[in-house]
């Protein structure tokens, strides 16, 4: 008879926003108003969708591709690792990445910002990581936009990302800055973060060795999902 | 033990993610035509009772006999047909999700303590939006379920609000609304 005994997660609470932060105007209707109930960690959240090789596609790693022409704006190259909250290589996972043009206009119905849509670019990636943790795409530097949230309002340059890492837990969405971003001060959205210190983990670091000579700028950005609490039974677990 | 690593915050999704993160296959937790998949979905509503049309509402289950195709299962991964466990799903227009799966087993409960302890069958589900700037995680319980009166989960939580769990019939599949404020605010946990 196997005894159930999960390896759960530790809390990581203080590293992201709170639910409730109003100075981001559409977080006030959206907000829950009752404080969390604990979930209890068991099978299914410490289990969690492995979506590999199968839902990406030849060329899902360079947003530059795919179309009749290549697309405005200055070509770059994202790469980095996926880390657990130990620092262990997250390997053979799922991350989808999208993301304003250049100019700053998504390929989105919605988006009523005046400036143009390029033919050339959708925004959409899609990589899965090695068995370092390592993942890099090419795509242009998104562009900054306004928004109505304030007067004068512009969300800072940034990537979307979503990953899953290997359980329910881990699940993150989160978005990529860029450094030194004279938008930083102004946005609610990056400031929701209240630690300073989690908060830069969201910038990219410029990376010269990432930089391809004569073709793309390179930046380098670690994610880190949330690690394990240690249990009694790990000392004994060879796989570990 | 390795220096212990803070994890990257979450932020929103944004209102521009439907181009990204929509797959053709999302809403499928397992193939069409697969016995016994059914419909389940629902409207997300926000505090004034308006249908919210950038959400995606994401879920993972156990499979039929509650297991998962998982290294981390103790009872070893097991693949059950072409299910896929994972269901993802933008709202429309008016607000509205839907996904087609297939009602999973109970799930033991960890830790052993209990022996004959079960968690009813339920969907784990995650729930992104415009505004929000974290996941919300929820679950669905079904109506139909006698195992519902001894969850640990569900018994955990003040009767009034435990109905916020607990799917609809809606034949032939099950509605599941989320209020994420107000008085029918649905229960989202903290994990």
């Amino acid at each position: 008879m196997p005894t159930y005994q999960p390896h759960t997660y530790r809390p990581d609470t203080p590293s992201h926003p709170p639910a409730a932060f109003p100075e981001y105007r559409s977080n006030v209707l959206r907000a829950p108003h009752r404080p969390f109930e604990l979930l209890p960690q068991r099978l299914g959240e410490i289990t969690g969708p492995l979506l590999g090789e199968g839902r990406v596609g030849p060329h899902d790693n360079d947003l530059t591709l795919g179309h009749d022409g290549e697309p405005q704006g200055q070509r770059i190259i994202v790469a980095g690792r996926v880390l657990d909250g130990d620092g262990r290589p997250v390997a053979g996972t799922l991350l989808e990445v999208w993301q304003a043009n250049a100019a700053g206009r998504y390929r989105h119905d919605a988006d009523r910002h005046p400036a143009p849509l390029d033919p050339n670019f959708t925004g959409v990636g899609r990589v899965i990581t090695d068995a370092e943790g390592r993942y890099s795409f090419t795509t242009v530097q998104p562009g900054a936009y306004p928004w109505r949230n304030h007067d004068n309002a512009w969300r800072p340059a940034h990537i979307h990302f979503s990953l899953f890492g290997t359980a329910f837990t881990q699940r993150l969405i989160t978005q990529m800055y860029f450094p030194g971003d004279p938008l930083f001060a102004q946005d609610p959205i990056f400031n929701s973060v209240r630690d300073p210190k989690a908060r830069e983990a969201m910038v990219a670091r410029f990376d010269l060795d990432t930089t391809v000579p004569e073709w793309a700028l390179g930046y380098r950005w670690d994610i880190v999902l949330r690690g394990k609490n240690p249990t009694p039974l790990e000392e004994e677990d060879d796989d570990e | 033990m390795s220096e212990q690593l803070q994890t990257t915050p979450s932020q929103t999704v944004g209102p521009f993610f439907s181009f990204g993160l929509v797959w053709p296959d999302g809403p499928f937790v397992v193939p069409e035509g697969t016995p016994g998949a059914f419909r389940i979905g629902g409207t997300v509503y926000d505090g004034a009772g308006v249908p919210v049309p950038d959400a995606v509402v994401e879920t993972w289950q156990a499979d039929p006999d509650g297991r998962f195709d998982h290294p981390d299962d103790p009872r070893g991964a097991v693949r059950w047909k072409d299910f896929r466990g994972f269901g993802r799903s933008a709202t429309d227009p008016e607000g509205r999700y839907s996904l087609l799966t297939v009602k999973p087993g109970p799930l033991p409960v960890a830790g052993g303590a209990v022996e004959d302890s079960r968690e009813a069958p339920h969907l784990n589900v995650s729930v992104f939006c415009r505004g929000m700037l974290v996941r919300l995680v929820t679950r669905i319980y079904f109506p139909d379920e006698e195992a519902n009166a001894e969850d640990p989960v569900l018994t955990s939580i003040d009767p009034a609000r435990r109905r916020t769990l607990i799917a609809e019939g809606e034949p032939p599949g099950y509605r599941f609304d989320i209020h994420l404020q107000g008085e029918h605010e649905t229960v989202f946990f903290e994990l």
